[in-house]
């Protein structure tokens, strides 16, 4: 019978051929955990085990909500996951390595896996092909300690991407218009798979930041197929060794076909206080709205390729005054490829501040808390009320190619615009 | 199971930024989290809310981080249970590991306002709003997650399994 990407690879770590509705036990390839989650696993876990982990060397313990750390606590709970790290011998990712869902991507990613995150971004592996979706801490614990987990094989919603994308225009704009098509709540349970010939011209980069994305549409998993593509990404990291093709089966079953011409999409904003709250970047509702603090920053967009869009747009120019720049690199890796590309410097000479890889400002724990009644453009994933760090502010998402248009003229602005 | 309570009705997409901020996250203590709990968006709702009282939500109540925090938080500050429209998928899995118990039933939720009285009832799968005098049917867990559910959550259900204590 004809599998989805997601009954195909759960049929894989299940053991039997199964189709969405069925609730099975499947094997776990990796695990992750982060600093917010991270302690209350392992106090999970020492509830109905000995400090131990099925698959070690795919068991990731990752610091990066806050990195470095702000706070005493926070400081303590990293020394609980070093230790757990210790005696498990399963895997850190140190303060200043960058963010859990970009080096599980460089790292540890492969077409085909079954991966689960105490973080709700874990979504992301699925831009490489792996069945990867976020839980809570307890049901991670189980998952470290047993190398398995429990979970209800999602029915999938196609999206058949055609068309081509246009100047200035990149997936997080898509992301954002079906996030604003769907809702909220739109694909709750569900899988969203990708295709169509805009998602075969994607490079990965971008896939990942679609995948990043599907949780907040309510989504279990975001697939996208395993190709050539990946298969040079994987190279790039030296794990071409990992790849393998992965598609959908044709005449799979699905709940539901959507079609998108990419030709169609502009460049998009969602307005506060959520993520579905999408508009086109002309829409009146934010024609001119001041910015106080541009994000280039998290899981969602701030790759080497993002950094160079941001940088492309701004260079030989300063920050609007009234606008300051926040710009956290999604890993070690990227930070240090953009050094060596030159494009800290130019970052610098625009006005922006370069924070340590991590979090950063997205997650409101440290470092770029807003003030009563300021706003922000963030290239992150959410714009909820208090998300960063003050109930009483405003974030607006966007590209990085927004962000660079809004940090040049401190108002939000369409990166088409830029002169 | 019953649980009695009075409602605090909250709207769609309640987000767990919302239910805990990350700024608190420096805690894995219930009765921490709980005082803290919907800070962001009804700074009255700890001082003001009574043991056993129930949240109600409308579509997908705990969306967004999957911070296990929320559904402690919740506990925490006294609450014995949530009745919603529709919940999202990463807090309705912890709901159920922490032993928080959730209810999905999309008319009780519509018709019940803040101060109205609640009994729900998780083994027949039932919510009657007092105040109003009606009875309302709710969907049931499905079979595998009524094993956990019995068991107290997924601790003490791998615990029974491992023999731990």
């Amino acid at each position: 019978m004809p599998q989805s990407m997601a009954e195909k690879i759960v049929s894989e770590k299940a053991g039997k051929p199964v189709k969405a509705g069925e609730i099975v036990i499947a094997k776990v390839d990796a695990a992750l955990t982060q600093d917010g989650t991270g302690p209350l696993t392992i106090r999970q876990l020492r509830k109905f085990s000995e400090d131990k982990a099925a698959n070690p060397g795919r068991t990731v313990q990752f610091l990066d909500h806050a990195a470095p750390s702000p706070r005493m606590e926070l400081s303590n709970d990293h020394m609980l996951m070093r230790e757990f790290a210790q005696t498990t011998g399963s895997v850190l990712s140190e303060v200043g390595d960058g963010i859990c869902h970009q080096i599980m991507a460089e790292r540890f990613v492969r077409p085909g896996d079954l991966m689960v995150g105490a973080d709700s971004h874990t979504c992301t592996g699925g831009g490489l092909g792996a069945f990867s979706t976020g839980m809570g801490s307890t049901d991670v614990a189980a998952a470290i300690s047993l190398g398995k987990t429990w979970l209800k094989v999602p029915e999938t919603i196609r999206f058949e991407v055609s068309g081509y994308f246009q100047r200035h225009v990149y997936s997080k704009d898509l992301a954002l218009a079906v996030i604003g098509q769907m809702g909220a709540d739109g694909c709750d349970y569900m899988s969203m798979e990708w295709g169509g010939g805009a998602i075969d011209a994607m490079p990965i980069h971008e896939r990942l930041t679609v995948s990043n994305m599907a949780v907040e549409a309510g989504a279990k998993c975001g697939l996208m197929p395993s190709d050539d593509k990946t298969r040079e990404y994987l190279a790039s990291y030296g794990r071409e060794t990992d790849w393998r093709p992965l598609a959908a089966d044709p005449g799979a079953a699905y709940s539901r076909v959507v079609d998108i011409d990419a030709t169609q999409i502009v460049p998009m904003v969602a307005m506060p206080h959520t993520v579905d709250n999408v508009v086109q970047i002309d829409d009146e509702q934010v024609k001119g709205v001041q910015i106080d603090q541009v994000f280039l920053g998290s899981c969602t967009n701030c790759r080497i390729e993002d950094i160079r869009v941001f940088v492309g747009l701004t260079k030989g120019k300063k920050r609007h005054p009234r606008t300051r720049v926040i710009v956290t690199p999604a890993s070690r890796a990227v930070m240090k490829q953009a050094a060596d590309e030159g494009l800290l410097s130019e970052l610098l000479d625009f006005g922006a501040t370069i924070t340590t890889p991590g979090c950063g400002v997205c997650v409101g724990v440290h470092g770029g808390v807003l003030g009563d009644g300021e706003k922000c453009l963030a290239t992150s994933n959410r714009n909820f009320k208090g998300r960063m760090g003050n109930p009483d502010s405003y974030i607006y998402l966007g590209s990085p190619a927004t962000a660079a248009a809004t940090a040049i003229y401190g108002v939000l602005a369409d990166p088409r615009e830029v002169v | 199971m019953l649980f009695q309570g009075n409602a605090w009705k909250y709207g769609a997409n309640i987000d767990t930024d919302i239910i805990i901020a990350a700024r608190y996250l420096t805690t894995t203590d219930p009765q921490t989290l709980g005082g803290h709990c919907m800070e962001d968006l009804d700074p009255g709702f700890t001082e003001n809310v009574h043991r056993g009282d129930v949240i109600v939500g409308g579509d997908n109540f705990g969306c967004g981080s999957s911070r296990e925090h929320a559904p402690l938080a919740i506990i925490g500050a006294g609450v014995s249970c949530i009745v919603a429209s529709s919940f999202a998928r990463i807090f309705y899995r912890n709901c159920i590991n922490v032993g928080l118990p959730i209810i999905e039933c999309p008319e009780a939720s519509e018709e019940a306002e803040t101060g109205h009285k609640l009994t729900v009832d998780l083994h027949k799968g039932e919510v009657v709003n007092e105040t109003l005098g009606k009875t309302y049917t709710a969907s049931p867990y499905p079979e595998f997650l009524e094993s956990i559910v019995q068991a107290g959550g997924l601790v003490k259900s791998l615990q029974k399994k491992f023999g731990a204590a």
